[in-house]
């Protein structure tokens, strides 16, 4: 198999992966007891008004119908209107999602910088002090749950050294530049606003660590491992008889091959991580994808909980591609199989 | 057959950590068990208000402190513990089964049924565990315990299938599988009586890792609302009620968090443990 003939079958999956993940969430949103045109009108919408309903959103249709309506109109970017805010969907996620996303960059981010040093620092120094201490961390990592770190962290560098913020996206003093991506970061970049730069940055640390900590946990408790298992092997001796330094062996010669089942990983973490932010931005008050969620949930918005699932699972697709190509970079021989 | 004298135990028995995590789980089960002995306050637990006791600090009296509205928190952590248990314990048990037959199911007959049950795994797998199973207790009727059992239940098969099917795939090539199959064995007989009893050390393994896992998710959507409702003592629904009023309140929010990571930590030893102890990788 080419390299080309890799991505299109990689791309191929994954669309008929998102095809399947619609198929099922419109499934459960059909079949589940209960009139969606009554949950949307409320309790006191008279027969008529309800009828007048049903028939808008061809709710009288079979279901096959009803999907295969849903999936043209999804192709035009309209997922319905949300019976919660009143507004079309897909402007609710224009919305929240960037804010969602930011964060969830970030996390992905401190993930690799935090866990990989971490876990090469454990596996090169194996059984001592240094990897005691580190293994401690990544297992408290993956076992706190991450709501219980952003309480954690939200106590100790917001209010009892307050040297971070405790909540939103950014200072309500500053003017927020134009939005051009939705990502604070970008856009102020974009501007060269660089004030407005920093003081999102400075909002997104607490936050992007709290969901990446169980992340970090796994990538540095797999990288220990495999890393521990490569020097082991007899090339990285042959590496120390041509007396290569020990910071060169481990970056170069020893981290490729045992950072290959950490990269293929990844995109399990990204799936953690996304929903750990829904945790997290509930407690840092983040207007993201966590608060429209939830509040569709409780609001049993049909449209707004299919949407929501949908979006989520699209940026997890395209996660796993990107990390699909990552690993087909470090490790070329997949192609063989 | 003394269990404590077993080759196996000894091996568990090496690792302090694994020793620790068996000691934790323990505990938290004896305290569950028998939380009307032991709390303080078991009359904290339903709908009972205190005024003149309100927001208290943590002292003698009151060891983790007390809520808004004068009840005992060490009381409700306790008690917490039944809720997080079952949760772990039911989701499983309607989890792990559905998985394993549909691994077995896909691994060993192959084919059609392997393409059809793999894809389906796979599309379920695609969503985030947390997102999907929150979508479904919006789907369902208004949050409660139940559904999310149901909810966390539906989330979590297709890890199982995916376990179960890869090793069906390897013991399938086994001699015995091949002298059953000339014996005229049925593929049922197989299924459970052949291949399932070498998946049990993964699959044991992976059930206790999970416990803990479970439990974290659990009080993950109890967290944000959508899991038991108050009054009943859930440990993630006391941490969501703990921050709103931080950082005053702290001990409100810290205390059951810190429940939850130790009942988590406990199970993930214990998996850890056996994963050693079996040498499996799940």
């Amino acid at each position: 198999m080419s390299t080309s003939q890799y991505f299109i079958r990689r791309v191929f999956i994954s669309i008929i992966v998102f095809f399947g993940v619609s198929i099922v969430i419109f499934c459960l949103a059909r079949l589940i007891p209960g009139d969606p045109a009554r949950i949307a009108l409320g309790p006191f919408a008279t027969k008529e008004m309800v009828e007048q309903y049903r028939e808008a959103l061809h709710l009288n249709e079979s279901i096959f119908i009803q999907y295969k309506i849903f999936i043209i109109n999804l192709f035009q970017g309209d997922l319905g209107i949300s019976t919660y805010t009143k507004r079309p969907v897909l402007v609710d996620l224009i919305s929240y999602f960037p804010a969602t996303l930011e964060l969830v960059l970030m996390s992905g981010t401190l993930m690799i910088l935090i866990g990989m040093p971490l876990g090469i620092l454990s596996g090169k120094f194996r059984d001592t002090f240094i990897d005691h201490i580190a293994r401690i961390f990544s297992l408290l990592g993956v076992v706190t749950p991450s709501f219980l770190w952003a309480i954690i962290l939200m106590l100790f560098f917001a209010y009892l050294i307050p040297i971070f913020p405790v909540a939103e996206r950014m200072d309500e003093r500053l003017t927020p530049p134009t939005i051009v991506t939705g990502l604070l970061l970008i856009d102020s970049l974009l501007e060269g606003n660089f004030k407005v730069f920093a003081d999102a940055f400075s909002h997104l640390i607490l936050p992007a660590l709290a969901i990446a900590m169980p992340a970090i946990g796994n990538v540095a408790r797999l990288t220990r491992t495999n890393l521990s298992d490569v020097y082991d092997k007899q090339y990285i001796e042959f590496a120390r008889s041509y007396s290569y330094s020990e910071l060169k062996i481990a970056t170069k010669f020893a981290l490729k091959p045992a950072s290959i089942p950490t990269v293929t990983i990844i995109g399990l973490d990204f799936a953690l991580m996304l929903g750990n932010a829904f945790l997290v931005e509930t407690v840092f008050v983040w207007p993201g994808m966590a608060k429209y969620g939830v509040e569709v949930i409780l609001a049993k918005d049909l449209n707004g909980i299919v949407a929501t699932v949908l979006i989520i699972t699209f940026f997890y697709l395209i996660i796993n591609m990107f990390v699909d190509f990552i690993v087909l970079l470090l490790n070329p021989r997949i192609l063989k199989n | 057959m003394n269990i404590f004298k077993t080759k196996l135990f000894y091996k568990y028995s090496r690792n302090p950590l694994s020793v620790i995590g068996l000691s934790i789980v323990t505990f938290v089960i004896l305290l569950a068990v028998f939380a009307p002995l032991i709390t303080p306050y078991p009359e904290h637990v339903g709908p009972f208000t205190d005024f003149a006791n309100k927001s208290k600090p943590p002292s003698w009296k009151y060891f983790f402190g007390t809520d808004k509205i004068g009840r005992d928190i060490f009381t409700r952590c306790i008690y917490g513990y039944r809720i997080s248990l079952t949760l772990g314990i039911v989701v499983l048990s309607i989890a792990a089964p559905i998985g394993v037959t549909m691994g077995l199911c896909a691994g060993y007959i192959g084919k059609k049924t392997e393409l059809v049950l793999m894809r389906i795994t796979d599309i379920f797998l695609a969503i985030p565990a947390l997102v999907l199973a929150m979508s479904i207790i919006g789907l369902l009727d208004r949050p409660n315990l139940l559904y999310t059992m149901i909810a966390v239940s539906m989330a979590w098969w297709p890890w199982y299938t995916r376990l179960i099917y890869n090793l069906t795939r390897s013991i399938k090539t086994e001699g015995y599988i091949t002298a059953a199959e000339i014996m005229g064995a049925s593929k049922i007989h197989i299924m459970f009586r052949e291949i399932l009893p070498n998946c049990l050390p993964s699959l044991l393994t992976k059930i206790t890792l999970d416990l803990g896992f479970v439990i974290l998710v659990g009080s993950s959507l109890s967290f944000l609302g959508l899991g038991a409702q108050p009054p009943t003592p859930d440990l993630g629904t006391m941490v969501a009620k703990g921050a709103s009023l931080l950082p005053d309140i702290w001990w409100y929010s810290l205390f059951p968090g810190f429940a939850i990571l130790i009942v988590v930590l406990g199970f993930n030893l214990v998996g850890d443990g056996l994963k050693d102890m079996f040498d499996v990788d799940v």
